[in-house]
């Protein structure tokens, strides 16, 4: 019996901490996996022959099969995938036909562009939508719960190219209060070192805070009107974790021992829908993440939601599946940081 | 001086289809004593004890001629007022502490809370309490105890913990709603002797609200029987089995007993004028 104790206990168990590392990198992996897999068929089965798309049209026959060999096109299916996978592994997409830039400079390029509009637009969506929420649900009813619910209803049916135009409009066109569009005036273009991508950030590192002005300027219209999406949703759904929480038993304990109202709501109400709320505001993070389309158009915003769209509807391939497998791999990301924040903030998940 | 004096408690709720009565001008009062509360669900037990920590949230209505706590009526004090009566002066245990207690917080923090909320202290000294208030529930090793969370304590473990959260301010009333109706029958009589010799030894008042009549009759010196928002019936707890009230020997009628086996026993059936009967004062 202690001689089979002993063999079982041969290999030391890991400390709870990297056996988690371990299975989350794992499971990173095989989802990392299955992204590259099916964005590899994606790019074999569509109807543009890769090829042509290097040589041109009117490349000789030679020409051709010389660049149909130098791209393994000849090898089986399995070995493609596997030099496929290298590439991406090295960063390496493939150029783009619209831009003849490499695929990875394009998206370092517009990644950033996204990244700072859908940030500033989620910030704000958590901080006005989150307290709307829960004063909605708090005072259900009330005119406030009215007021949030109009308002999350006009967020949720007004067309957002609509919504920009008006913007544009009204507060840069005739109240000339912020920026139009573009990331900065032309003017200001190309004159803080890059060094992040993000402009806002880029120039308050180079202390350029000409620059920093002129650039919040063209970004508080497009950020406010993704965060007054992301604020519709935010809000509702906030609301409606609130309601769930607060006819809870424990909601009545906390106040049975003499809370005030505002520490029940913030001190035990709250806690408790924080876990589902990182889930929905995440959601809607990484939707803005993707880029968000019509918005990047109507504000000539640089983007990797119109670098995508772009691509696609002139079958730029490398561009499309490179700008995919990056999206893809930011709700990777976020879905980790999600588990993480889980972990911390309730214990029943640790 | 009684403890609680309520005279005439009323508790309404707007509906669709009218005003619901859920209590119907309750009289009772509470001295140094356990008191316990009888009937079935939706007889306006639950509620009556809500209504007097004033813990009826609106569109709920509460109202009462007077409710007194050592002479001081709760229905005219302010809000913030009221907020130094709970907890402090009347403190109330609910049902199932799986879900009466915080999930996300830690039992410490819960009951260190409770403390601080009327105690002006740092938090060393609350958490000193806090481990002479668990070890007084017969909790061993209550600092471990007090870094857990709810969900990794047992049901009777759980309620031991509520009690103590809920002794902590040093109440004078404890309103104890069903608080072992959750728990293994194995359990139930370790909590009640716990929460019985802590309201005996500081001298509290206990309102003891059931359904279990043979509990109520055994644990509790006095109970109020009540149906339909109404007392029907006071009597003391040594004495049930003498009470009148068709609806009490309906209630002890319809229960199995050892010392005199039946093969069948009888079902409650209701008299539609129980309802109309005016309530019975348990005023002292």
């Amino acid at each position: 019996m202690a001689e089979k104790n002993g063999k079982g206990r041969a290999a030391p168990a890991l400390p709870r901490w990297a056996n988690t590392t371990l299975s989350t990198l794992g499971s990173v992996a095989v989802t990392m996996l299955g992204l590259l897999f099916v964005t590899f068929i994606i790019g074999r089965v569509m109807p543009i022959d890769p090829v042509l798309a290097v040589v041109g049209e009117r490349a000789s026959q030679e020409t051709y099969d010389a660049a149909f060999e130098a791209m393994g096109l000849d090898k089986p299916l399995l070995v493609q995938f596997g030099y496929y996978l290298w590439d991406v592994l090295h960063g390496d997409f493939g150029n783009s036909l619209l831009t003849a830039h490499p695929v990875s400079e394009d998206i370092k390029r517009v990644f950033p562009a996204t990244f700072e509009l859908a940030t500033l637009g989620t910030i704000f969506g958590i901080f006005f939508g989150v307290p709307l929420g829960v004063m909605a649900a708090v005072r259900r009813g009330s005119w406030i719960d009215q007021v949030a619910r109009v308002v999350a209803l006009v967020g949720y049916s007004m067309p957002i190219f609509w919504l920009g135009l008006m913007g544009l409009l009204v507060f840069y066109g005739i109240l000339g209060w912020v920026g139009g569009p573009g990331r900065v005036s032309i003017f200001y273009e190309d004159m803080v070192p890059v060094v992040t991508g993000m402009i806002l950030i880029d120039s308050a590192l180079d202390g350029n805070w000409t620059v920093f002005k002129d650039a919040f300027s063209h970004l508080i219209l497009p950020a406010s009107l993704l965060g007054y999406y992301s604020l519709a949703y935010i809000s509702r759904m906030t609301r409606s974790f609130m309601l769930e929480q607060l006819s809870a038993e424990y909601i009545i304990t906390a106040r049975v021992k003499g809370m005030s109202e505002r520490a029940v709501i913030w001190r035990h109400c709250f806690r408790n829908i924080r876990v589902q709320l990182i889930t929905v505001i995440a959601l809607s993070y990484a939707n803005l993440l993707e880029g968000s389309v019509l918005t990047e158009i109507i504000f000539s915003w640089p983007g990797i939601g119109s670098y995508i769209t772009t691509a696609l509807l002139s079958a730029d391939m490398n561009a499309v599946l490179g700008g995919t497998v990056v999206v893809g791999l930011i709700f990777i990301l976020l879905n980790i940081f999600c588990d993480l924040l889980y972990k911390v903030l309730d214990p029943r998940a640790r | 001086m009684n403890l609680l004096d309520v005279e005439d408690l009323w508790v309404r709720f707007p509906t669709s289809s009218g005003m619901f009565e859920a209590v119907r001008g309750v009289s009772f009062s509470l001295g140094r004593e356990r008191l316990g509360i009888v009937g079935e669900s939706g007889s306006g037990k639950s509620m009556t004890g809500r209504a007097i920590l004033r813990l009826i949230r609106p569109p709920g209505q509460v109202d009462a001629e007077r409710i007194d706590l050592e002479g001081t009526n709760l229905m005219q004090m302010s809000e913030k007022e009221m907020r130094d009566v709970r907890g402090s002066q009347i403190s109330m245990v609910m049902q199932d502490p799986k879900f009466s207690l915080n999930p996300v917080m830690t039992v410490g923090d819960q009951i260190m809370e409770a403390y601080q909320l009327h105690n002006k202290t740092n938090r060393r000294e609350a958490k000193a309490r806090a481990i002479e208030m668990l070890e007084a529930v017969s909790i061993r090793d209550a600092e471990r105890v007090l870094r857990a969370y709810p969900h990794e304590m047992s049901g009777g473990m759980g309620q031991r913990i509520m009690i103590a959260m809920m002794m902590i301010p040093n109440p004078k009333i404890l309103i104890a709603d069903e608080p072992t109706s959750a728990l293994d029958v194995s359990v139930q009589g370790q909590v009640l002797r716990i929460m019985d010799k802590l309201v005996q030894d500081r001298g509290m008042g206990l309102i003891f609200i059931s359904h279990d009549l043979n509990l109520v009759a055994d644990f509790c010196d006095r109970v109020l029987i009540m149906y339909a928002g109404r007392i029907v019936e006071v009597c003391q707890a040594d004495r049930l089995h003498e009470a009148t009230h068709p609806y009490t020997r309906g209630l002890l009628n319809s229960l199995p007993r050892l010392d005199a086996p039946k093969d069948r026993l009888e079902a409650l059936v209701r008299d539609p004028d129980w309802r109309h009967q005016p309530s019975v004062s348990g005023l002292k």
